[in-house]
């Protein structure tokens, strides 16, 4: 009964999100603000590990996470729009709508040519953006300040309550993925990272399942442009630049596809790395990520997942015998 | 046994790092002031801009913590307050630099941030200083929009903003009677080019009204490849060509442009070209108008604080220092004059962030550049006295730059209220020359 419920997702993630929120009390402002940064970096990298999973990785990603940070900021700024819980949902909505729009185009392609592809739509919006003077073109615009069920936070707990949203979408999300990625689409998606022939042959559309994986990986990655647009109070075309993308990449292999909250730990580690080697090597910073970069490749190939999912494994093995 | 292993490492370095952070949080001093100090340390920018900037800024710096600046600036530090600077690179983009500010506000507690260069920058901090509450000095950054489009508390630009540089530009054209029956432009396709070209167009519209305008190039902000523009220009046979490159891409469309004749067959104005010639040295062209976004460098006038600037700048480096380290010094200097205003004000004690604020409002201040005035955006954007001057061999074969016209700062700058590019479209009505 007792090792039923702890086995139960639900009563993990409550239990973690709850801690979370706790611990949000008491760890330092700027803390509270990185880990709602790394949360939307995180849900685009989960949205990269959703496609990763049927063998896919999207070098554009920064394309959603433009749409939704740019889709918060206007509605925000144009439409008086201020929520932040029905901006992450709106955003959410327009960027999946936006996905499923361009994922039958998509999905025809594999390897580098997805990722090439999905860059391409990336940077062409970037190109857009920088040029239309009326949102701010390569400056960007700030965001109004947001608030939640018509309530505006003082200046003091507004950080604390985006970081509570943030870690409620975070779990929230996390749950539905973890019971997308065990019902059968979501296992499809791993055959056909195996054989997609096979998969064919078996009767399952291949092609399905990417769409389904891109729209879901477009809705995530426009909630997480949403919720960095709102935490940050400033967007830019810089959103949707190739380097932004390359970074979502990064946290997804940091991450790997076996666990779901490692990839926002990936996303954690790699917002705090890099802002204290810019803190104390300002002139070398880039080195000192760099380094990261390539010691966490060479020594976790297969993510920081891989260490959770072991660690799970032996732990039930334990409790079996 | 190996995975539980792995685990714990990992599980240990996490928290070791985590407790090597806190850690560095340490307390604030009483005869200190933090400041963090963001400009260009990598990138296409650092290098003639970026790092020129900080050089000055650290070795004025030093000498203000030694009690070495010459007065009014003799004061040890900030007030007797001895200054730890917390440099931190602007490269990255507006949305990280957000980040970096409030990681010097809210994890270092700094007590106030000087910085950006960049436009984009500029307007994406602001917004985030008065939320966070916390005193930021813009040093550098050109765009007139800032203080026009919106007003803040606890935010300061020391350093007039762009429209001066390319209305005096357009001004001294006509004094010096050039040619301007049609000019061409190429200029970054961003905010700080865009405006540029605009500013000095309509200027040159405004005062010429038959000038025609032959050719609007916008490259790609560094793109650093400029044959084909460099041809378009030749082709278009402009008598005038203006530019607002700067940092690599300008060094690179020098280099380039030079052996192809280009300053020989038309003549070319750079907005804020003098930068670049620390770095070109005698590889600059000869004829060339500049200006240097105010009375800097080798336009700078003849005052003994710029004496005293030049020479310590020469002394310590070995090349002269051109607009960056002026413009930062300029900041240091009003944060300085501010503070110290603030401090007599409540008893010689250390003032809080509105004191300093208030202070700040208004502030005029002597800088090596000359008078600085915050007088534009109610009291919050400064503007100063600028200089126009054309490139030139001295007897011993080294690029020096000769004709220089002075321009008041109320000549080429618009009065408070008004936008600048309403002030130029109605032809600088209230222009003080």
């Amino acid at each position: 009964m007792l090792r039923n419920l702890l086995n139960n997702i639900i009563f993990q993630s409550v239990f973690l999100m709850t801690t979370l929120i706790l611990m949000g009390i008491f760890i330092p402002n700027w803390l509270v603000f990185v880990v709602t940064k790394a949360i939307a970096y995180g849900l685009v990298g989960l949205g990269i590990i959703t496609l990763m999973r049927g063998g896919l990785v999207s070098f554009g990603q920064g394309f959603v996470f433009g749409i939704g940070g740019y889709s918060a900021g206007l509605l925000g700024v144009h439409a008086g729009l201020t929520d932040a819980i029905l901006l992450l949902f709106i955003s959410f909505i327009v960027t999946g709508l936006v996905g499923l729009i361009i994922a039958p185009l998509l999905a025809r392609y594999r390897d580098i040519f997805f990722a090439m592809l999905s860059l391409a739509f990336s940077m062409v919006l970037y190109g857009i953006l920088i040029k239309i003077d009326a949102i701010g073109g390569s400056d960007g615009f700030v965001l109004p300040e947001s608030t939640y069920f018509g309530i505006k936070p003082t200046t003091d707990y507004a950080d604390y309550v985006l970081y509570v949203v943030s870690i409620l979408v975070a779990g929230f999300v996390s749950i539905l993925l973890r019971y997308y990625y065990n019902s059968t689409p979501g296992l499809i998606a791993l055959a056909v990272r195996e054989n997609e022939l096979r998969v064919e042959y078996l009767g399952s559309s291949a092609f399905k399942v990417a769409v389904l994986n891109f729209t879901i990986a477009a809705g995530l990655g426009g909630m997480g442009g949403a919720l960095n647009g709102i935490a940050l109070g400033h967007i830019d075309p810089e959103f949707t630049y190739w380097t932004t993308s390359g970074e979502f990449v990064f946290i997804s292999i940091l991450a790997g596809y076996l666990s779901v909250p490692a990839v926002f730990l990936a996303a954690l580690l790699l917002e705090l790395v890099r802002s204290f080697s810019g803190r104390y090597f300002p002139d070398t910073w880039q080195l000192i990520l760099g380094v990261f970069l390539i010691l966490s490749i060479i020594f976790i190939p297969s993510g920081i997942g891989s260490f959770f999912k072991n660690f799970f494994d032996t732990f039930s093995k334990n409790k079996k015998s | 046994m190996r995975i539980f292993r792995q685990s714990l490492i990992l599980l240990s370095s996490v928290l070791a790092s985590f407790l090597t952070f806190l850690g560095t949080a340490n307390a604030d001093g009483h005869g200190e002031f933090k400041l963090g100090v963001v400009t260009f340390l990598s990138g296409p920018a650092a290098e003639p801009f970026g790092v020129p900037a900080w050089n000055g800024g650290k070795l004025f710096i030093k000498l203000l913590n030694e009690g070495k600046a010459p007065a009014p600036y003799n004061k040890k530090g900030f007030g007797g307050m001895k200054i730890t600077a917390i440099p931190i690179d602007e490269s990255g983009g507006a949305t990280k630099q957000v980040q970096e500010f409030r990681n010097l506000v809210q994890r270092d507690k700094v007590d106030a941030v000087l910085g950006y260069v960049s436009s984009g920058d500029c307007m994406a901090i602001p917004s985030v200083a008065d939320e966070l509450k916390a005193l930021t000095v813009l040093y550098d950054c050109g765009t007139p929009r800032v203080f026009e489009d919106a007003s803040y508390k606890y935010v300061f630009r020391t350093a007039a903003h762009a429209a001066m540089d390319n209305i005096a530009i357009a001004k001294y054209l006509i004094e010096k009677g050039h040619d301007i029956s049609s000019i061409a432009g190429i200029n970054q396709n961003y905010a700080w080019g865009k405006d540029s070209w605009k500013d000095f167009s309509v200027s040159i519209k405004k005062l010429s009204p038959n000038s025609e305008i032959k050719n609007e190039l916008f490259p790609k902000i560094f793109s650093g490849q400029y044959g084909t523009e460099i041809s378009a220009l030749l082709n278009s046979k402009a008598k005038v060509v203006h530019s607002s490159l700067w940092g690599g891409d300008l060094q690179s469309f020098i280099l380039q442009a030079k052996p192809r004749g280009f300053f020989k067959r038309t003549q070319v104005v750079f907005s804020a070209g003098d930068h670049v010639m620390p770095g070109l040295g005698n590889k600059y062209p000869e004829g060339v108008i500049l200006g240097a976004r105010g009375q800097y460098g080798m336009m700078a006038p003849d005052t003994a604080l710029n004496a005293w600037w030049y020479k310590t700048y020469m002394d310590e480096y070995g090349v002269f220092p051109a607009q960056p380290p002026y413009r930062m010094v300029q900041g240091l200097m009003g944060l300085k004059m501010a503070i110290e205003k603030a401090m007599e004000k409540n008893g010689g004690k250390k003032p809080n962030k509105d004191q300093i604020a208030d202070a700040f409002k208004g502030l005029e201040f002597e800088a090596p550049g000359g008078l600085v005035q915050m007088k534009l955006g109610n009291g919050h954007q400064a503007i100063q006295p600028h200089a126009i001057g054309k490139t030139a061999k001295d007897k011993n074969g080294n690029i020096t730059v000769t004709d220089i016209v002075r321009y008041k700062a109320s000549c080429v700058n618009p009065p408070n209220g008004i936008k600048a590019v309403d002030w130029i479209n109605a032809g600088f009505p209230g222009a003080d020359c």
